[in-house]
């Protein structure tokens, strides 16, 4: 293990987890909003978004599966030393972490069971970047309709015909994160 | 340093319900299962929604605790010392000052806005308990949506009463899915679940956390030919005068006189400091009480 994997938590972790959980709970609650979130300073390839992400929620009940380039020694190491949560394959996570691509397919994730939807993979998905613009979204948590730079648009429809089962998903650059749950409805956003 | 975890709870725990109130939220309406913790303090006094509680709260929040909408009851104060003590959050009676506001039995008068989060004492998640009280099938009703048992109970009440008669803790369909419990709150409150904050459910001793994100459908059950009514008290507070909140009747004397008044204890001063006055009121200040 590299020295670095040691460093990088949360300094207070009682004050730090509980700030960061109000911004992750924020957008989980209202899709589209983008909010920072910091605290962790992760290794090199993983967002300070995602990490304090990671910090906020995982530990050795949590299965965590890495994706792509992700899939690395220094954040296996660090994610590893920071949380104890045990790295899985894709169809035991409780939470995914990569680039979108290598998130893929998203059939491979537990969706839940119809007496347990709650039993379901979160993926966290790396972004370049992240604003309000691109799909439109609609659903509980959005008076109207908010529109946010998801990465694609059918795979998150189908997962959205799979409610009350399916996946729910943050979205994270840099310090920055947005979510998705499964009862967001994602549309094409009409040209102006 | 306290003796204390921030907020008491340990951080494991306070993961645990992390992510139980995350799928609650992306599920709304749904019971996530959690490992409820013992806390200082007994089960009827709220020990879900103070678990919630704790795991929401950051040092920068201000705290209100009501208790069928009163600050001032025994449950609220020790609820809101509580956390005073073990988080060092500001605390409130004001419901526009609060940023979270725990509740049991109420929703406060006031609207609440985006930057607030409610949580609900919960002593019974499972709406179709009384109807089923094997935990196995009312959770086979959820994953069937098989609601029709909840609409006979409902319909035998208007065959009863000529009405429903279901005054408190009346149940709601969210976003068109699950059927829920929306806790003990007065009928009269239901409406006002469709709202702006966050809204969290916290079960202890049946270890149960359910959640509402704002802007969701709400909808409370009834039939095409006996619409829900959100129903109160004929009048008006004896305080404020207020015709458009719900009231509670409290005896003032010796002799069994009695009179309404808001059971909102800060809107009702609210309304009372902004110069409105009931049939029974004083000028704001100049209480003889
Ligand atoms: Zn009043």
């Amino acid at each position: 293990m590299e020295l670095t994997a040691l460093s990088g938590g949360f300094e207070n972790t009682a004050h730090q987890s509980a700030t960061a959980f109000r911004a992750i709970m924020n957008v989980m609650a209202r899709p589209g909003v983008i909010e920072t979130v910091t605290g962790a300073v992760p290794p090199k390839g993983l967002s300070t978004a995602a990490g304090s992400l990671l910090l906020t929620l995982c530990d050795p009940e949590t299965g965590v599966h890495l994706a792509g380039e992700l899939d690395s020694e220094p954040v296996r190491d660090w994610l590893t030393f920071h949380t104890g949560a045990p790295i899985v394959a894709a169809p035991q996570a409780d939470f995914a972490l990569g680039a979108w691509d290598d998130l893929l397919p998203l059939t491979q994730y537990a969706i839940g069971t119809d007496q347990y939807p709650d039993r379901s993979a979160t993926l966290i998905v790396e972004l370049p970047a992240l604003t309000q613009s691109g799909v439109t979204l609609t659903g509980p948590g959005i008076r109207d309709s908010a529109q946010l730079s998801l990465p694609a648009l059918e795979p998150f429809r189908l997962n959205a015909a799979l409610f009350p089962l399916g996946c729910d998903f943050f979205f994270t650059a840099g310090d920055k994160i947005a979510a998705l749950p499964r009862t967001t409805k994602p549309e094409p956003t009409p040209c102006m | 340093m306290s003796d204390y975890n921030f907020a008491y709870l340990d951080e494991q725990t306070k993961r645990m319900i992390r992510r139980a109130i995350l799928k609650g939220l992306a599920i709304p309406g749904y019971q996530v299962p959690f490992a409820s913790r013992e806390m200082p303090m007994p089960y009827g006094w709220g020990t879900g929604g103070v678990q919630v509680t704790a795991a929401c709260l950051t040092p920068d929040d201000t705290l209100k605790v009501i208790d069928q909408g009163a600050d001032d009851t025994t449950n609220a104060v020790s609820i809101r010392r509580f956390f005073e003590k073990t988080a060092a959050v500001g605390v409130t009676q004001a419901t526009s000052v609060a940023t979270v506001i725990q509740t049991r039995h109420r929703i406060p008068e006031e609207p609440l806005n985006e930057d607030q989060i409610l949580v609900y004492q919960v002593p019974i998640p499972e709406p179709l308990r009384f109807l089923e009280p094997r935990e196995t099938e009312t959770r086979k009703m959820h994953a069937l949506e098989e609601y029709g048992l909840m609409h006979v109970k409902l319909f035998e009440d208007i065959s009863q009463h000529g009405q429903i008669a279901t005054a408190y803790a009346y149940p709601v369909k969210v976003e068109g899915r699950y059927v829920m419990d929306p806790s003990p709150i007065p009928r009269f409150d239901n409406p006002k679940m469709e709202m702006s904050a966050i809204q969290l459910f916290g079960a202890g001793r049946e270890q149960r956390i359910y959640a509402i994100p704002p802007y969701t459908q709400v909808v409370s059950l009834d039939f095409d030919d006996y619409p829900f009514e959100a129903s109160k008290a004929d009048g008006a507070c004896a305080l404020c005068g207020a015709d458009h909140t719900y009231l509670d009747e409290v005896i003032v004397d010796d002799d069994g006189g009695r009179m309404f008044v808001c059971s909102d204890t800060d809107y009702c001063e609210s309304r009372r400091q902004a110069g409105h006055i009931g049939e029974q009121g004083t000028p704001y200040g100049k209480d003889a009480a």
